[in-house]
């Protein structure tokens, strides 16, 4: 048949010669290779005390971010919701009253902001939805709990530390 | 001869310590053996319990002393105790023979370094030897459970296979040393006369059926996961599995035990003599005992060296090897040797 690429290669199986049917050659050989790895230097990293740098676009834990004053971004306007293809965040929407200007940027803000991070799936398409980059997967790996009721994050883990702190 | 009670109790000593010494050995052959299999894979190994992981044989008796006990409602329960009992006793008895060590002279007293130097000291290893295969055999049919059985079977098939070639390969040795007693054999090759000089052949074919007899990689077909589930011990829980895996470990360091008495020299070493004569009558000997575990120890790295490198056979390959390879190889062996024997 012809071939698609013309890179098939016509392989010769040649018969053994007797060494290579003594088989012991061979298992020298073997040998031989992994006592060269028997001195090499561990690759392990120790995890509890040593951990692996995440690559740059690793998304991890999500965090609520907050401006430059401080004030949390997220305007409530449900994109990141909408985006989600697992559902995994909901929430609620209230408007910002007087002497509340240093907390939320805009007049509408999230009341209440839940990801359950048993549905994420860590797609990253809520930070892309986000119009007020208010929204990051920037955080670590999400611990583990032994309650289904945990695993949902409300804005007292999911919003980032204030500016003063 | 008189036996006094002075050599009953230095007999009755040397029999316990050499129990010790197998059983922590065995102990810590899981240790070396998880250890050096992470070296072979740039792993780091076990290190959490205790200083670099030395600990962590006493967790895994202790862990598996407290797991739960399961016969199955279906096994036959006497068999079912007395296969990990069989496997465990004949590893352990085959110590028995072996010389650890030249005879201490201690205040004109002389101390044999071996339990008992019975005249078919290699006769009695192979019948001990031969013998760990009930417990095998019993232990997978007393399962009730067709893996085990099938695993059982393949063990028991591969040790007979095997034993033949090893026996074979041993005659070509007892023509050459022309005594069947291992403390004569192992004196025999005082300073630099070691066998495996006069027997290359019949070492590498004792130490392929010592691979197989151990039930080790590349021959551990008796426990093959991916097609037994687990093999002969499936059915097995807490310290009744502890005891085949354990019976493995105690295998490994008597034939060992058993390779470097027969053609590596036992303990005999080059320039004994000389440090015999010139450091003492007991530090001499010692040395030599710890020279014959120098060599064990190199042994029991071996076993684990291969079982990081060579995949394990496929039962067909396997039986092939034992049969139409090892076994007229090792026949080979004996009339090349007798030729020599008899002409030159």
């Amino acid at each position: 048949m012809e071939s698609l690429s013309n890179r098939k290669k016509q392989l010769e199986v040649k018969p053994l010669n007797f060494w290579e049917k003594a088989y012991l050659p061979a298992i020298v050989k073997g040998l031989s290779i992994t006592m060269g790895h028997f001195f090499k230097k561990p690759v392990t990293i120790q995890y509890p005390e040593q951990k692996r740098e995440f690559s740059e676009n690793y998304r991890g834990l999500h965090s609520l971010k907050r401006d430059e004053n401080g004030k949390e971004r997220c305007t409530a306007c449900g994109l990141c919701a909408l985006s989600c293809p697992a559902e995994a965040i909901t929430m609620t929407a209230a408007e910002r009253q007087k002497g509340e200007e240093h907390l939320y940027r805009e007049e509408k803000y999230a009341a209440v902001y839940e990801i359950n991070m048993l549905r994420c799936i860590f797609c990253g398409l809520c930070e892309e939805a986000c119009p007020k980059e208010a929204i990051y997967l920037d955080g670590d790996i999400v611990p583990s709990d032994y309650l289904r009721k945990d695993f949902i994050y409300g804005k007292d883990k999911l919003v980032e530390a204030p500016l003063n702190q | 001869m008189q036996l006094t009670i002075a050599d009953i109790a230095i007999k009755f000593g040397l029999i316990i310590i050499i129990f010790l010494i197998s059983l922590v050995i065995a102990m810590y052959s899981t240790y070396a053996e998880r250890k050096i299999a992470a070296f072979f894979q740039d792993r780091v190994g076990p290190n959490r319990a205790g200083p670099w992981g030395i600990l962590q044989p006493l967790a895994d008796g202790g862990k598996m002393f407290l797991k739960e006990e399961i016969i199955p409602t279906n096994a036959t329960p006497f068999l079912f105790i007395v296969g990990p009992s069989l496997a465990i006793l004949t590893a352990c008895i085959g110590s028995a023979v072996i010389p650890w060590g030249q005879n201490l002279v201690v205040n004109g007293k002389v101390i044999p370094l071996q339990v008992t130097d019975i005249n078919v000291g290699i006769l009695y290893i192979f019948g001990v030897v031969s013998l760990g295969v009930y417990g095998v055999m019993i232990g997978g049919w007393a399962s009730n459970n067709k893996y085990s059985l099938l695993g059982a079977i393949r063990a028991a098939s591969q040790n007979i296979s095997y034993e033949i070639s090893m026996g074979l390969s041993i005659i070509a040795l007892l023509l050459v040393t022309g005594t069947l007693s291992l403390g004569e054999i192992a004196q025999q090759q005082h300073g630099w006369h070691w066998n495996v000089i006069y027997q290359p052949v019949g070492f590498i074919l004792f130490l392929v059926c010592a691979f197989a007899e151990t039930n080790r990689t590349p021959f551990d077909l008796p426990e093959c996961e991916t097609e037994l589930v687990g093999g002969y011990h499936t059915e097995y829980s807490s310290m009744k599995l502890g005891f085949y895996l354990f019976a493995e470990y105690i295998n490994m360091f008597i034939s060992s035990a058993v390779m470097a008495t027969l053609y590596w020299g036992g303990y005999n070493y080059p320039g004994m003599d000389w440090v015999t004569a010139h450091v003492g009558p007991v530090i001499g000997p010692l040395i030599g005992t710890a020279v014959l575990f120098t060599k064990i120890f190199l042994f029991i790295f071996f076993f684990m060296w291969v079982r990081w490198t060579i995949p394990r056979f496929r039962y067909d390959q396997l039986m092939d090897l034992g049969w139409k390879i090892l076994i007229p190889l090792a026949i080979a062996n004996i009339v090349v040797t007798g030729i020599v024997i008899t002409f030159l």
